[in-house]
């Protein structure tokens, strides 16, 4: 497939938009970069990146794609209870979250490894929820990037509240809201969109459209493409190539501007694939084929980064090999850090239910390091 | 205003005044609590004069108010929310439970989440159905959760500002059938612990346990168990997470009876709660066991079988006999 802006096509009103191409019975979407590794420009989104920048974006997604996979592994050798691979989802995450400012703030999913990446969180803080040892346990406020939300879909609430309050405090940044193509069908999405029209606040609302909600396909979810759902709520839509890092920036830089600027929000679907399973525990062999992940592979979003960084001689074999032994550093120091990290104490359970205390959780945290200290004095 | 005679709708419409003024994180958000002041006008003139930004007119969906307080109290705001009737939280039930009572776990401390959701709640108002429960358990089995109720316009107003000034999300529940009784609120006085049972009349013979709503109820019943020569200790306990139960066992190791009232259906309600745990406190000085007054294990019935439904002054009476009877 290659982007032909020159093809016969029947005259649409959108056909005008060079640049976007459009599988059968799919509508058009924002695609800079093509499969092939090829350039292209759209007449309203653009990009300028110095090769500086491109090798920037193409170390996140190889980083962030060796965490993922050593993560996997490291659920699989028992020492992760689950993990929810990024994989195929590189370029949605690394694009988007490369075009958040330090002082716009992110609500995440459960599965936004890249953009925790690109808010300066360290991956092995992302992994004591999957190991059990806490329920996630970052400083939201230190990278602006909240806790990973379970239940799908509640954090685009939080993320338009949040992004009420920036408009009322005056602050020119915004909001970022990640959810998928199965959380799009939770009322608490459909809520935030009128919340966010109504107060007009300054939040972005990124779906990654994945293809899958564990079993379900998206025509589980809906009869018109995501993005369009904007259109009903009162402010813009887009979908862009969810596997082309640089259409993902561009859009998601241009709509948190529109945001900080004061003109609302915006839905951005990145249209991508979940090229793994849904979980650990996940196994798609019941309810995909093959050949729909082998298409997908053919837009892999790290392989036509490469291809274009080659092409234009914006990188070196030097530098794809030293990236290599970085990706392994990277894995071996989260493999250290899983293995070593330790269990919290039994008394943790009683620990950051209330801030200001609360008489019950005192008298069962007594009982309990009395019940506890009754084996101590047995063994004496 | 020092001490002034007011309701319990008044009572509340000052603390939340006091609290806009003093505070510029406050904010008021809810279903018709701007131009109209709330169903109940609670918010009586706070939008007129705050202004639309701290007093805020919400869409109508439940689940979205207390996401978007979620929201601004990460932003570092403190929103007090009015969920209308007690039979409309469920929509935001997911966002109180799986989100607001367990964020600051979730993020080891790091944040908090002070956040008010005011409920009118109770029955005896002959309301159409969802406008009569009593659902407070559900939010007290709920750790992460405080919940709270005031039964006058003294508490009504204190409870408010400190559960307003409590860093951890607060349910508080007005008796809407109490709503317009009058007592005196002095707003110069020191108020006391916002969990602290209160004992609102002593007596010797046996201990009788309500709050919000039904501490009027209980007096009554005290008051007509004196004209039969029986001595009640009423207990108004004010805070059902935490419960005091230190003070409900001071006042059973006095009485040796306890009866605990209350509107929600007694299974799994606070009273069982009660029971259990006064039971093993009190085991060597209960001269009965503990019994329970409050609603069946029915859906709130139409308005025109509720005076059955509820617990009145004779049921009220009837466990007391039966408790004093052991």
């Amino acid at each position: 497939m290659t982007v032909d802006s020159t093809a016969a096509r029947k005259p649409r009103r959108s056909s005008k938009r060079a640049g976007a191409k459009k599988a059968a019975g799919e509508p058009e979407l924002v695609q800079l970069l093509t499969p092939e590794g090829d350039r292209v420009e759209h007449p309203d989104y653009s990009i300028d990146l110095s090769p500086e920048e491109l090798r920037g974006l193409y170390r996140d997604m190889v980083l962030t794609r060796r965490f993922d996979g050593e993560a996997t592994t490291l659920q699989r050798q028992g020492e992760l209870g689950l993990w929810a691979s990024l994989l195929g989802q590189e370029a949605a995450q690394i694009g988007s979250g490369r075009a958040t400012r330090d002082d716009d703030y992110v609500f995440p999913t459960y599965r936004e490894h890249g953009v925790a990446w690109c808010r300066g969180v360290d991956p092995t803080n992302l992994l004591g929820m999957f190991r059990g040892v806490n329920h996630g346990g970052w400083d939201p406020n230190e990278n602006n990037f909240h806790l990973y939300t379970i239940v799908i879909g509640s954090q685009a609430l939080h993320a338009t509240g949040y992004a009420m309050g920036v408009a009322k405090d005056g602050a020119d940044s915004a909001v970022i809201a990640y959810f998928g193509d199965g959380a799009s069908s939770q009322g608490d999405v459909a809520e935030a969109f009128t919340f966010a029209a109504v107060y007009n606040a300054p939040v972005v609302f990124f779906c990654q459209n994945n293809q899958w909600a564990i079993s379900e396909p998206t025509e589980r979810q809906t009869r018109v493409p995501l993005y369009q759902r904007a259109q009903g709520y009162g402010f813009p839509g887009v979908r862009v190539d969810g596997n082309d890092v640089l259409a993902v920036l561009a859009v998601t830089k241009a709509a948190l501007e529109r945001a900080r600027s004061g003109e609302g929000p915006m839905l951005i679907e990145a249209f991508t694939y979940r090229m793994g399973a849904h979980t650990t525990s996940d196994d798609p062999t019941k309810y995909r084929r093959d050949e729909e992940r082998e298409l997908w592979e053919a837009k892999d979003p790290i392989l036509r980064l490469r291809a274009h960084l080659e092409r234009e001689g914006h990188a070196d074999e030097a530098f794809f090999t030293a990236l290599e032994e970085e990706a392994d550093a990277l894995a071996k120091r989260v493999r250290d850090a899983v293995r070593t990290m330790p269990d919290p104490d039994d008394m943790a359970i009683f620990d950051n239910i209330y801030a200001d205390g609360h008489a019950l959780v005192d008298e069962e945290r007594a009982q309990f390091a009395a019940y506890q200290a009754s084996f101590a004095e047995e063994s004496n | 205003m020092a001490v002034e005679k007011l309701s319990i709708v008044k009572a509340i419409n000052a603390s939340l005044r006091t609290a806009l003024e003093n505070d510029p994180k406050v904010v008021i958000m809810g279903e018709d609590v701007g131009k109209l002041g709330g169903v109940f006008r609670v918010t009586d003139g706070l939008q007129k004069d705050f202004g639309e930004d701290r007093v805020i007119d919400t869409p109508l969906a439940e689940s979205g108010i207390v996401g978007t307080a979620i929201g601004l109290a990460l932003r570092g705001y403190r929103p007090v929310v009015e969920i209308q009737f007690d039979g409309f939280v469920f929509p935001a039930y997911d966002q109180i439970v799986t989100q607001l009572a367990k964020m600051h776990a979730r993020a080891l401390g790091k944040i908090k989440l002070p956040v008010v959701i005011r409920i009118p709640y109770g029955g005896a108002i002959g309301a159409v159905e969802h406008h009569s429960e009593s659902p407070e358990s559900l939010f007290a089995h709920v750790a992460g959760l405080k919940v709270v109720t005031p039964s006058n316009a003294a508490d009504a107003y204190w409870m408010m500002q400190q559960a307003i000034q409590s860093d951890d999300p607060v349910i508080y529940f007005e008796p809407k059938r109490r709503y317009h009784d009058r007592s005196e609120l002095d707003t110069a006085a020191i108020p006391g612990p916002l969990h602290a049972a209160r004992t609102v009349r002593s007596g010797t013979d046996l201990t009788l346990v309500a709050y919000g709503p039904m501490v009027k109820t209980c007096l009554e019943a005290a008051a007509a168990a004196e004209e039969e020569g029986k001595s009640l200790e009423v207990l108004d306990l004010r805070s059902v997470s935490p419960i005091d139960f230190d003070a409900i066992q001071a006042s059973v190791e006095k009485t040796g009876r306890l009866v605990v009232v209350h509107e929600a259906p007694v299974f799994f309600g606070a009273g069982a709660e009660i029971a259990a745990r006064i039971t093993e406190r009190c085991f060597y000085q209960l001269e009965a066991p503990v019994l329970r007054v409050g609603g069946y294990h029915a859906p709130y019935p139409p308005s025109r079988l509720e005076d059955e439904y509820l617990p009145g002054l004779d049921r009220v009476l009837d466990s007391v006999d039966r408790a004093l009877a052991y």
